[in-house]
């Protein structure tokens, strides 16, 4: 019998990824609802201290598996330990971050385990009648939306997105058990060989954590645009991102897209620039607290998802709004 | 060396619009292209070849007859060979069935690579990649944006959000590339006639396949997972829109930033 919800918990150099602690908290609403517990599963090398930091964040159980080989994330040694995880203990649930590590390792897992794996969810329920997990997720550029399940296997596994969870708020007087459990490593199990480790400087910062961000597309005209929109971002203390069509015509790197091959963001506050909003775009963005949209054409579908549109150049608008805030701060101390 | 590129023909749905009125895809009008991330697969075994002319890029596609044209296309790009895994008996597999259907082709043929595009734009779920290696047992490296093939020895990038690890894999193995690896080579004239003429996809059915999977494994009744619903994604629903001067623009703004507490 298949019980309780496990969750992986993604560390880079003993640093806790922050989806693995919004996954933590939808984990409890939804062992919660199964009358289950959340279980949380650390692999690393030197991380047992972090294991306990998990009980505060949601996890009644946390077991980590402490060994050389997983030190650096590779595929065949994370894989054998979370498999035999999986037999020993059988989970009803189990929840990975959609990241480059958990969308490597997960479908890795799921065809050595034969159960099914939903792909960037961005809304996990139980059903009340069956108790299946109802795992939602963009399709189709991000426009049709699909609750898939996984009737007859278990776990039942998904990815979720950075971002759309809410994480868990850390509690200290939790209580909960930390459990070591060994795997049996071989040498064979490292079948790749890391020549180099090579960490590179963000940036900026993450656009994913920005409170407020400044997004540029198409009708910005130019690399230059974003300098402009770096000053807006600047003066009210946000970032800049973009379209992927500013990606593509290379004006920005990569890091900076918004959207559905780029990055989910939900800042208080989104202010979209000369950008159409193609729904690829739109998924990526429509959950911001606020959202303005500046675009010349009236009919741009970006003006459908906004809170407030204005109709204008906002090569015009932008360094206009940037000295009106410039003013409105200064005035403000 | 034996490279098979595993490649999908998707809608091309970066110019993807919506119906005002219903809110769901247009879909008429919109042409099927290789998926990018594919296509920079094929590029990346088109390079090998070039420096190892011995190397046989053989490309394998599972969809309906009319990928035929996604394959004729990677022919006309250099590829040597094409097969299309195409069956209804095929229909509705999730990404575990797809897999498991791809990977029992490939065990009928020859390799030393597989290369497959990370994810397809219409499902993005990043999945059949990793999934064909563990079911052939060979290892992976997923999300990789650089190749490097000398002397025998595969040298690859792998991207992480953080940065990117430097990782030497020994073949047989499967490698997932980003858009982002190559700028893919055009078609030209020469190949686009072999392509239609001399050259022939291949096409495979469950008979031809039959011995390294059975049929429970595949379709709709083979996936683990099924689509219960599937709904349009409710809009936002749009607020005020003001077609006004530049400086009022600025003043109503203004006005929202400061009701809202954004700027402070």
């Amino acid at each position: 019998m298949s019980k309780n919800v496990y969750v992986f918990i993604e560390q880079r150099d003993g640093v806790v990824q922050k989806v693995s602690l919004e996954l933590l908290g939808k984990a409890s609403t939804l062992a919660k609802v199964l009358g289950q517990e959340v279980v949380a599963v650390l692999l690393g090398k030197g991380i047992a201290p972090i294991a306990q930091t998990l009980i505060g964040y949601g996890a009644n159980e946390a077991i980590y598996v402490d060994d050389e080989i997983l030190s650096v994330y590779v595929t065949e040694p994370y894989t054998k330990a979370l498999t035999q995880i999986i037999k020993d203990r059988g989970p009803e649930i189990f929840l990975y971050g959609a990241t480059s590590i958990g969308r490597d390792l997960a479908p890795r897992v799921s065809a050595r385990i034969h159960t099914g794996l939903t792909a960037d969810c961005t809304s996990l329920e139980i059903d009340g009648g069956s108790n299946l997990l109802l795992m939602t997720r963009p399709a189709f550029g991000g426009n049709i939306m699909a609750t898939i399940v996984c009737e007859e296997h278990r776990p039942q596994m998904a990815t979720v997105r950075p971002g759309v969870f809410e994480p868990f708020v850390l509690d200290l007087k939790a209580s909960g058990v930390v459990t070591e459990i060994k795997v049996d490593f071989t040498d064979a199990d490292m079948n790749i060989k890391i020549l180099e480790v090579v960490k590179e400087k963000k940036q900026a910062k993450d656009i994913s954590d920005a409170k407020i961000l400044i997004s540029g597309g198409r009708g910005i005209g130019g690399a230059e645009g974003f300098e402009m929109l770096q000053g807006l971002a600047d003066a009210m203390g946000g970032e800049v991102s973009s379209s992927r069509a500013c990606v593509d015509a290379g004006w920005i790197l990569r890091d900076r897209q918004v959207g559905q091959t780029g990055k989910t963001v939900r800042p208080e506050c989104y202010i979209a620039c000369g950008i159409s909003g193609a729904i690829q775009h739109l998924a990526g963005m429509e959950g911001s607290d606020y959202i303005i949209a500046i675009n010349k054409n009236n009919t741009a579908p970006i003006f459908e998802a906004s809170d407030l549109g204005i109709v204008g150049d906002v090569n015009v608008i932008l360094p206009k709004l940037t000295a009106a805030v410039e003013k409105y701060k200064k005035e403000a101390l | 060396m034996k490279i098979i590129v595993c490649v999908k023909q998707v809608p091309d749905t970066t110019d993807v619009k919506l119906d005002p009125v219903t809110g769901t895809l247009i879909r008429d009008g919109i042409p099927s292209i290789i998926n990018p991330d594919d296509k920079a697969a094929i590029e990346a075994a088109l390079r090998i070849k070039d420096n190892n002319p011995e190397t046989i890029v053989t490309i394998l596609s599972m969809g309906p007859p009319q990928a035929d044209v996604a394959l004729r296309e990677a022919l006309a790009m250099g590829a040597d060979e094409a097969v299309l895994l195409t069956d209804r008996q095929f229909g509705g597999s999730d990404t575990w069935a797809t897999s498991s259907i791809i990977a029992a082709a490939i065990k009928k043929m020859d390799y030393d690579l597989i290369i497959a595009g990370r994810q397809a734009i219409d499902g993005d779920t990043a999945q059949v990649g990793p999934q064909i290696a563990e079911h052939l047992g060979i290892p992976q490296v997923s999300y990789v944006s650089g190749v490097e093939f000398e002397d025998g020895k595969l040298i690859v990038n792998r991207s992480f959000e953080d940065g990117y690890h430097r990782i030497e894999i020994s073949c047989p193995c499967l490698i997932t590339v980003l858009a982002e690896l190559n700028e893919p080579r055009y078609m030209t004239v020469g190949r686009v006639f072999d392509a239609y003429r001399t050259l022939q996809v291949k096409r495979w059915g469950y008979e031809d396949i039959k011995g390294s999977i059975s049929l429970s494994n595949m379709g709709l009744k083979g996936s683990p997972t099924k689509v219960k619903k599937s709904f349009t994604k409710p809009v936002k629903g749009h607020g005020e829109i003001h077609e006004v001067s530049a400086d009022e623009a600025v003043d109503v703004i203004m006005r929202k930033l400061r009701e809202k507490n954004i700027i402070r």
